[in-house]
């Protein structure tokens, strides 16, 4: 025990874990039966799931929907006690460790806890190791905390929900994958996590799989992760082959030895590096493999904040900024991590000022705002990537809380145009969303200014990064705050334009769900004073907290600095773009209402284009999903059904014509038997004869 | 004396003209018959050799052919009743559902 607590880190995943399989056993041998005896289908060998005749009852629209005619039966009180309370014992957990780890001296935080030999192949050595250092305790804090809030607020939003149980197996086997993900030690164990959350993020998008476009949705989001999956894979391969180890320290301790005896080229690591970032892409929601991610908000609103926000799509991010050392080596790869990044946060940042459903806007947004974080990346600021990473986390699982609130408060109407007014009937849902609203647009203070800004510095000043970069990053800042001011104005503010029969079942959303929105609010506007830059009077502790991890490689890179006027006065220039967003949110959607039809109707071809995400969807269906079709239906018929089909059936033609023929010897006719026997009696004989008169 | 060639002969007639019967003839009765010569034709051998050799061996075997050769007539004949009450005919190439 000479680690105290940190011994103990194992309980961070395992916690949830045991979660699982409690809540499993309970949704397999009381919710299942009960759920089938519902729908009339018979108990034995109905392996096919409950399918079929309940099927409004799952529905997204009803969730709202006043169905509490039949009592709370008493699992459900256990599966909503167990299930938050297993991800609250590993924060708890989590929260032990890294304060024991905080005690540590800075260049002695990295604590590596062996578990079990897990594969022994020759020299591929992995075990079963976590392992605690300041980026996986930001990580590990983050996703058991939020995890946790998004717990209790899942027990009062889906309190309408048929599928309790199999629900919280779901969330709390995601919690469990996430947690292996950030606290693995070696790649390989990282990639069991990250394969995890992914089919947790199938399993979820899907919850409601009797929906067509939920579980074409759950496809989706399967399918284009899966590309990302065979990028992370060959760089895992690359990485053995080159390192002899997936383990992150011994990897990293090796780097410089290598690049010195010239193994390590910058060819080789620029391979490595991009087929991580082709990882990076398809779990973080990146172009080109962004376009899951909206579909992905057909799951529940909870699973919508705490994966498609908070923490599964920053695992990408989080890989990034784990293999620095690496990704310092090739600026190629650097440059492009940051292209994309800053493109696809312009990109997607327009795409949301057109939409109408209000958790298609937050979607984009956060695949904006991921956008940013590998603009940090990029230019090698990836201490600002993993703050913003947490600020985001924050306010964007407190958006997406809050649109569900919303959505509850309606009955599950999300388009914004049946919205507005709501002010006065959801105040608590209103505040705190308007807070985090306030902390995405970059208002001073908050903390999505903090992070924000020091990406938007980052880039300008770094040696990676350029004041092109700069530009489009601040002018995706403006478009985000006109946006998020579009959603809040639509919803909360204005006349009311509800159903008549939505409106009259208005109401604020219960205790459950009303706590964890305000405690993230809080966190929303102070989660940022951690990393507060010097520039402003602040020690940036979060930056220290971090430097043993990126230090010294990303240190010095990114430490480029220019005066502090030059900082002051982009800072003021970012937040004036904010405020031009939000005053042009203002002036369109409250001064004159009717102006955004206006500007639609007079470029209807642009609006068109926008509205319909650039028909990017349309395009990979054309190009990439057809081609694959039609070059599969190729094979199918030419090389499937004409080779292979012709090579067996050929094999059976051929033995069964063989058959045919020599089957007519067999006629039933005695006579032909018997001089059949008799010819070979004489050809017998003759043999023998003609064999004694030649010797 | 004869000498035993003539004997090894006369067998040698005999059992083609039996061969020749089972061969060519359509009437199960007369395929029979045939057989019954074949045996016979094999007796004359088994007893010329016998008596050349002087081995009673081969009368021993000639009667012990004479035996199964009785009990197989009865056999054969009993199945011909039974196969001429089933398809009134003894024709043997009416006879060949026996076939895939």
């Amino acid at each position: 025990m000479v680690n105290g607590v940190l011994d103990y880190l194992w309980l961070v995943p395992a916690l949830p874990l045991l979660g699982v399989v409690l809540n499993g056993a309970i949704a397999l041998f009381a919710e299942r039966p009960l759920l089938l005896k519902e729908a009339g289908l018979p108990l034995a060998g109905g392996h096919g799931a409950g399918h079929g005749s309940h099927d409004d009852a799952h529905g997204a629209a009803s969730h709202g929907s006043a169905d509490g005619h039949h009592e709370t039966p008493a699992y459900r009180k256990l599966v909503a006690f167990i299930a938050p309370a297993a991800v609250g014992a590993a924060f708890v957990v989590a929260l032990l460790c890294v304060l024991s780890l905080a005690s540590r001296p800075a260049d002695g935080r990295t604590f590596v806890q062996f578990l079990f030999p897990w594969i022994q192949a020759g020299s591929l050595l992995v075990p079963a190791a976590l392992q605690l250092d300041p980026l996986s305790s930001v990580m590990a804090l983050v996703v058991t905390g939020v995890g946790f809030l998004i717990h209790v607020y899942s027990v009062g939003y889906m309190s309408h929900e048929r599928a309790f149980a199999r629900y919280f197996v779901y969330l709390n086997l995601f919690m469990f994958a996430m947690l292996t993900l950030v606290l693995a030690n070696n790649y390989l164990l990282m990639f069991v996590g990250w394969e995890g959350v992914g089919l947790c993020s199938y399993l979820l998008i899907g919850f409601w799989y009797e929906k067509q476009s939920a579980s074409d949705a759950g496809k989706k989001a399967f399918v284009a992760n899966r590309i990302g999956d065979f990028g992370v894979l060959l760089a895992m391969f690359l990485v053995f082959w080159t390192f002899g180890s997936l383990s992150y320290t011994e990897v990293f301790a090796r780097v410089p030895l290598l690049r010195e005896s010239g193994v390590l080229t910058t060819g080789l690591a620029t391979a490595i590096t991009l087929l991580l970032f082709l990882g990076a892409t398809g779990k973080s929601a990146q172009i080109p493999l962004y376009v899951w991610l909206p579909d992905a908000m057909e799951g529940p609103t909870p699973v919508s904040a705490l994966i498609h926000a908070a923490t599964m799509v920053t695992a990408g991010v989080y890989m990034v900024a784990r293999s620095s050392a690496l990704f310092l080596l090739a600026p190629d790869t650097m440059m492009v991590v940051a292209v994309i990044g800053a493109v696809t946060a312009i990109f997607s940042a327009t795409i949301g000022i057109c939409q109408t459903d209000i958790k298609r806007v937050l979607a984009y947004s956060t695949v904006s705002q991921l956008g940013y974080m590998f603009l940090a990346c990029g230019v090698g600021a990836f201490t600002a990537a993993i703050f913003h990473l947490m600020t985001h986390a924050f306010f964007k699982a407190l958006l997406f809380l809050g649109s569900g609130s919303v959505i509850h408060a309606l009955s599950g109407e999300q388009d914004m145009r049946k919205m507005g007014g709501l002010r006065k009937y959801v105040p608590v849902t209103f505040v705190t969303m308007f807070a985090a609203t306030l902390a995405i647009a970059g208002i001073p203070g908050l903390s999505g200014f903090f992070s924000k800004d020091e990406i938007l510095w980052q880039t300008f000043s770094s040696s990676h990064g350029s004041p092109i970069l700069w530009g489009i990053g601040a002018l995706a800042a403006g478009i985000t705050a006109f946006y998020m001011f579009r959603l809040v104005f639509l919803t909360f503010f204005g006349e009311s334009r509800m159903d008549p029969e939505v409106a009259k079942h208005v109401h604020e959303s219960p205790w459950t769900m009303t706590v964890p929105l305000t405690i993230l609010a809080v966190l929303s506007v102070a989660g940022g004073w951690v990393g507060i830059p010097a520039v402003l009077g602040g020690s940036n502790s979060f930056e220290h907290w971090l430097a043993p991890v990126f230090h010294p490689l990303a240190a010095a890179e990114a430490g480029a600095h220019h005066s502090t006027t030059l900082e002051f006065g982009l800072m003021a220039l970012s937040v004036a773009i904010a405020l031009c967003g939000i005053a042009l949110a203002y002036f369109l959607y409250r001064v004159r209402t009717g102006k955004p039809e206006e500007i639609a109707s007079r470029w209807p071809t642009l609006y068109d284009v926008v509205y319909n995400k650039y028909y990017i969807d349309e395009f990979y269906e054309w190009a990439v999903i057809r081609r694959i079709v039609t070059f599969s239906t190729g094979l199918w018929q030419m090389f499937d059904a004409l080779f292979i089909d012709g090579i067996v059936n050929g094999i059976a033609d051929l033995v069964r014509g063989a058959g045919d023929r020599v089957r007519r010897l067999q006629g039933g006719v005695v006579g032909g038997y018997a001089f059949s026997l008799l010819a070979g009696a004489v050809l017998l004989v003759g043999y023998i004869l003609y064999r004694n008169v030649v010797q | 004396m004869i000498a035993p060639s003539a004997y090894l002969l006369l067998s040698a007639i005999l059992f083609g003209i039996g061969v020749a019967g089972v061969v060519t003839r359509k009437n199960v009765l007369i395929i029979l018959m045939s057989v019954e010569l074949m045996l016979n034709g094999v007796n004359v051998a088994f007893v010329a050799a016998g008596s050349y050799l002087g081995d009673v061996g081969g009368g021993v075997f000639a009667f012990m052919v004479m035996t199964v050769a009785a009990a197989e007539a009865a056999v054969g004949l009993a199945l011909l009743i039974a196969l001429f009450r089933l398809k009134e005919t003894v024709d043997i190439t009416e006879l060949k559902v026996l076939k895939w």
